[in-house]
């Protein structure tokens, strides 16, 4: 078996060769580190929430050197990191695309005892449980992809090994968001989705990995189906999943379905859409557009994701280096900071504690009252003083994870029936 | 410069013979077009055909030589139900932008007395594709929703008391989308066509009291065939390959062909997409080769 890349390039192992004589020359001369690091350029790529020119910018400020940011949609992020290992130094991907994507050998695994903060990195990435009475969610918890035996292991390993695919960077608790304005009462669980009220005025994403899991949670909460594992379902479930889906589509349930983050903001603020599938800085897009809406928790919990950083295998010598140090920096709490004013959670939140203000920390993380007017990184207003976060604090968001975005034993299989869902 | 000795007549005429030899010479004009069309149309193509034999897993492709991508794109009631829809946009697309382009060519170049006019309203009808064709194509979004100005226009006339909903994300919205974006491909043919008529045979035509309805059927459609039939290759060859328009003019709740191959690559599924491809790529072929019985275009132009 070949993996797509080497069938593609096979000019790669040459540029491996090439490289290495490179690396031999320049290692023998004395290193002068300051000046070298401003030349260095790292490519990193992933989805849109968390490739941000104002973490490239503040990058160039503290540790010198230059970050190269594209965002891409999931598919294309997967796609990327399993075909063209060359194109990129750091790969920003969720915990399910780690677990596609590492056994082609295009990342390489990072050493923890080089972060510094590796200590303090939350307990669902290390032993998957937020705190020690927890129970693990179904699907691709990250801690079950997080860790491998050695620099060179292909397979996952249970428990902390000192080795991480990914370093964790980015999570949150995923629901469905809603226009209160236009819905009127108050909304509980999943199966709203589905309730014929909302015919044509409903939308789920188009991305199938994602898509699967809250149909999912709609059958789960319509009792239409019991599932052994959400995140790893049977073909059967898999057909019946589908069908009640293909019936509602049919019935004209939904108005469109979305694939970027902007299509499921413009969905909503235009009022197309009044209940989604929906992810946090959408609906701080959508509320800072001035237009109500409401990241509503549900009964039946939610349906979590994280993302990481991951290095390619190509990296060597001052870049690896580099790369570390910005690792390092990145969980040094700047860039968590602005991500949990965005909404999301960082992966050692005491160190992003620093860069938010105790209105701020109390707002998003703890779900207290705003004591004060709560605004996004970029300045938008999102909440007034007195409101509180839609689903509270970080212990009661965390903690109702009902399940995991995943990659399922018989994705192919889904994945061929979600085309025939999208035709149909 | 010394002037050259001059050359043996020896020389001189093996040279003029060899470049004479029409063969030669004709080989050479046509083998820079002939590198490029192979290594840049033909190559792919190929390598497309290989691929769509190969086996796939989650996230690697592997050499073989087996048959089930083509068994499962057959065996799948989804291939037939959207190549079906694949027809019925070209078809209904073509119709349009047929009509329209006829209309819109006609008036440019009969209607229009002076040739300045007709250049420069013939320009006016590329203004559009100044901008990208995505843009043009998702301004339709905000235009035709919900709440959009189509509906919230419509209501306040009093022509309909509840918004329409079939405006956007419907198959409405897919046509229209590409009505708009290609029936410049239909207008430009067609006037070229219609330009190199010659008028003394409208003239004669109308001498023999012939209608003007009668000048249309019987002189003007048939002279314009080639241009018909080129922009009828134009339309059907993009509305056949499209997927993007698709994709965002139905929030992606239709599919046509070129979706369900954008749905393989996306997810790794390089060889049956390759198979999806070949299968449209003959398709296409099969159309325009019927069309081409129609018209000789190479006798015509």
């Amino acid at each position: 078996m070949t993996t797509i890349s080497k069938v593609r390039y096979s000019r790669r192992a040459m540029l491996k060769a090439g490289g290495a004589a490179l690396a031999a020359s320049t290692l023998s001369a004395p290193m002068v580190w300051g000046q070298e690091t401003k030349n260095i350029t790292l490519r990193q790529f992933g989805t849109g929430v968390s490739n941000l020119n104002d973490v490239a910018t503040k990058v160039k400020e503290d540790l010198g050197f230059t970050l190269e940011m594209t965002a891409l949609d999931s598919d294309s992020v997967t796609q990327r990191a399993a075909t063209q290992p060359d194109s990129f130094d750091i790969a920003d991907i969720e915990y399910w695309i780690c677990k596609k994507v590492w056994p082609t050998g295009n990342l390489q695994a990072m050493d923890t005892s080089k972060i510094a903060n590796y200590d303090k990195i939350v307990g669902i990435f290390r032993s998957g449980k937020l705190t020690p009475e927890s129970t693990i969610a179904q699907g691709t918890a990250p801690h079950s992809v997080g860790f491998v035996d050695g620099p060179g292991g292909t397979s996952f390993a249970d428990s902390e090994t000192g080795w991480m695919t990914l370093i964790p960077t980015i999570y949150n608790a995923d629901t469905l968001g809603i226009r209160p304005d236009l819905i009127g009462r108050p909304i509980e669980s999943w199966t709203e989705l589905l309730n014929p009220e909302f015919k044509g005025k409903a939308s789920i994403l188009d991305i199938s990995s994602i898509g699967i899991m809250d149909m999912a949670m709609v059958c789960e909460a319509m009792g239409e189906i019991q599932y052994g594992d959400k995140g790893n379902m049977t073909k059967e479930e898999i057909d019946k999943t589908f069908a009640i889906f293909t019936e509602a589509k049919k019935a004209g349930q939904f108005r469109a379905f979305w694939k970027t983050f902007d299509e499921s903001v413009n969905l909503m603020a235009s009022g197309e859409v009044v209940i989604q599938s929906m992810w946090s800085p959408a609906i701080t897009a959508v509320k800072s557009r001035g237009i109500p809406c409401v990241y509503q928790p549900l009964k039946e919990g939610y349906r979590s994701w994280g993302g990481g950083l991951g290095l390619s295998a190509n990296l060597s010598g001052m870049e690896l280096e580099a790369a570390y140090e910005y690792i390092n920096w990145y969980l040094s709490g700047w860039v968590g900071g602005y991500l949990m004013r965005q909404g999301y959670y960082s992966a050692v939140p005491e160190t992003s504690k620093n860069f938010m203000s105790e209105n701020e920390w109390g707002y998003w993380f703890e779900g207290k009252e705003a004591t004060d007017v709560i605004t996004s990184p970029t300045g938008d207003t999102l909440a007034q003083a007195g409101e509180v976060r839609d689903g509270g604090s970080f212990e009661e968001r965390m903690g109702r994870v009902a399940c995991w975005n995943a990659v399922m034993d018989e994705n192919q299989y889904m994945v061929r029936k979600w085309n025939e869902f999208i035709a149909a | 410069m010394p002037p050259r000795p001059p050359l043996s007549i020896f020389t001189k005429m093996k040279r003029q013979a060899v470049l004479q030899n029409r063969n030669v010479l004709g080989w050479l004009q046509a083998s820079p077009l002939a590198v490029v069309l192979l290594g840049f149309l033909v190559a792919p193509i190929v390598m497309i055909v290989i691929v769509s034999f190969w086996g796939a897993t989650e996230y690697s492709i592997y050499p073989a030589f087996q048959f089930d991508n083509y068994e499962f794109l057959f065996g799948s009631s989804v291939t037939y139900t959207v190549f079906f829809n694949t027809f019925k946009y070209a078809l209904i697309t073509w119709a349009m932008t047929l009509v329209l382009g006829f209309t819109v060519a006609y008036f440019l170049a009969f209607e229009v007395r002076s040739l300045k006019w007709q250049i420069g309203l013939f320009l006016v009808c590329t203004i559009p594709f100044w901008t990208s064709n995505i843009i043009r194509m998702i301004s339709w979004i905000p235009f035709l929703g919900r709440n959009g100005l189509a509906n919230s226009t419509l209501i306040s006339w009093g022509v309909i008391d509840e918004p329409l909903e079939w405006l956007l994300f419907s198959d409405f919205s897919v046509i229209l989308a590409f009505v708009h974006l290609y029936t410049l491909f239909m207008v430009v043919p067609i006037f070229n066509s219609m330009m190199r008529i010659d008028r003394s045979l409208l003239e004669a035509a109308r001498d023999c009291g012939a209608s003007g309805f009668q000048t249309l059927r019987n002189v003007i459609i048939p002279l314009c065939k080639p241009g018909i039939m080129i922009g009828t290759i134009f339309v059907t060859t993009l509305v056949m390959g499209d997927f993007i328009t698709v994709r965002f003019m139905s929030g992606s709740q239709r599919a046509n062909v070129g979706r369900l191959i954008s749905n393989d690559i996306s997810l790794l599924q390089y060889p049956s997409a390759s198979a999806t491809a070949v299968v449209l790529l003959c398709t296409v072929l099969i159309v325009i080769a019927l069309l081409l019985r129609l018209v000789d275009i190479r006798k015509e132009l």
